[in-house]
Formats: structure tokens, C-alpha cells, sequence
């Protein structure tokens, strides 16, 4: 049987390959691991929540039931995947691992300085407080 | 039709997982190694949406939540074991 479920099916399913083949070029490719993060959070997620709406799009016809395993999966990596990127990115920053020698702008670079600003600030807020009181 | 496309993209997305699993031996670095691995979790939770499909069953789909769970979780200790050098937190403040 084909219908024009089976055109939509395999359109999400072959854009969900795609994505998912360049998650692997840009993982193999990119110099540093804070670009590797952009393409291990961002093209994967796309890639399997394509691939899996394909999925649910599929049961729909078939079974004719809205199978909410699939919806569940689909939310759950959608909020999950990046998050995992953003915390491994960040983990990755204050363990020490060094940027690539050509990027060009390190947003966290006087981080220790600022925080040590933030502290003194907030020592002298306190120190008021209880002259106050 | 939908046989084949879907036979192409399993082999494809197969594919890329064994290109990510070279990322995953040689990556310089432990986070380089930590997301090569949650990407390889990602990855097989489309072979298993594509498999359940090609099958036409759907008693696999509850893998599909399982992984996704144990990706994250994963992912989320190594990265607290990184950057604090332990996994559950005693003292806020630190």
C-alpha cells in the first residue's frame, strides 16, 4: 500500500539519515570540542526527532493509534540532548581544555577576576548589613 | 518504497555511528570522548526507530525512552565528574 503517508514517512525518515550523517562528518571534522558540541547537540537532536516522528507517523497509519511512547521519546530528547551539550561544554571549559588556536573570542577568559569583583562586592554588602543591625 | 528508504537511511545512520565511534577512541580529550558517546546514544535511538519500523512492530519503542534516559544521565554525571571531581554534591557551597 502506498499513500502519501508513505511519501511523508519517508521524507522525515531520509532527512533524519541526513542529519544524522552530518553529526558524524561534524564530529569527525570540527577542530575543537566546543564545535563539536554544536554539532553533536544541535544536528543529532534534529536527525533522531526527525527520524522518530517518521516513526510515529508510521504506527499512526498502521495501527491507527497516536502511540505515545514515540511522543514521550521525542520530548524527552528534545529537551534533554541539549542540555547534555551545553553541561559537557561547560565541564569541558573548567577542567582546562584548551580552545582551538584560531577562534578568536573567549567569553570566559577573565571569568576568575569577575567572580573575585562579585565576592568583594557582596563582603562589603554583608559587612553593612551588620553595622546596620 | 518505503522498505528501501528506510533500509538506505538504517545504513547510514549506521554508518555515521561507526565514524563517531572513531571519535570516540581517538577524541584528544575526555569530553571529546563523553560526547562522542552521547551522540552514539542518540544514534541508536534512531537505528532502533528505523528497526521498528522495518519490523512493523511496535514492542521496541520502550528501548527508544530507556536510551534516551540513560544518555543523559550519563552524560550529565561525567560532566559533574569533570568539572567538580564528584558525582553527588554534599556542600552547596563549594
Amino acid at each position: 500500500m502506498t499513500g502519501i503517508s508513505d511519501f511523508i514517512i519517508v521524507f522525515f525518515v531520509a532527512v533524519g539519515a541526513f542529519f544524522s550523517v552530518v553529526t558524524a562528518i561534524g564530529l569527525i571534522r570540527l577542530p575543537d570540542i566546543y564545535s563539536r558540541t554544536h554539532a553533536a547537540s544541535k544536528s543529532a537532536t534534529l536527525g533522531v526527532m526527525c527520524i522518530l516522528i517518521g516513526t510515529l507517523i508510521f504506527f499512526f497509519t498502521e495501527e491507527g493509534l497516536f502511540n505515545s511512547r514515540v511522543v514521550l521519546g521525542i520530548f524527552f530528547v528534545l529537551i534533554t540532548a541539549p542540555v547534555g551539550g551545553h553541561l559537557i561544554a561547560r565541564a569541558s571549559y573548567s577542567s582546562g581544555v584548551k580552545l582551538w588556536e584560531k577562534s578568536i573570542q573567549d567569553d570566559l577568559a577573565n571569568k576568575e577576576e569577575y567572580e573575585e569583583k562579585n565576592r568583594k562586592i557582596n563582603a562589603e554588602k554583608n559587612q553593612i548589613k551588620k553595622e546596620g543591625s | 518504497m518505503l522498505d528501501i528508504v528506510v533500509s538506505i537511511s538504517l545504513v547510514a545512520v549506521v554508518l555515521s555511528m561507526i565514524g563517531i565511534v572513531y571519535r570516540v577512541i581517538k577524541g584528544p580529550t575526555t569530553p571529546d570522548r563523553v560526547i562522542a558517546l552521547d551522540s552514539l546514544g542518540i544514534g541508536l535511538i534512531s537505528v532502533i526507530g528505523l528497526i521498528s519500523i522495518l519490523m512493523r512492530t511496535s514492542v521496541f519503542l520502550e528501548v527508544i525512552l530507556l536510551l534516551g534516559i540513560l544518555a543523559f544521565i550519563g552524560t550529565v554525571a561525567f560532566s559533574k565528574y569533570l568539572e567538580k571531581g564528584e558525582i553527588i554534591q554534599r556542600d552547596r557551597d563549594k
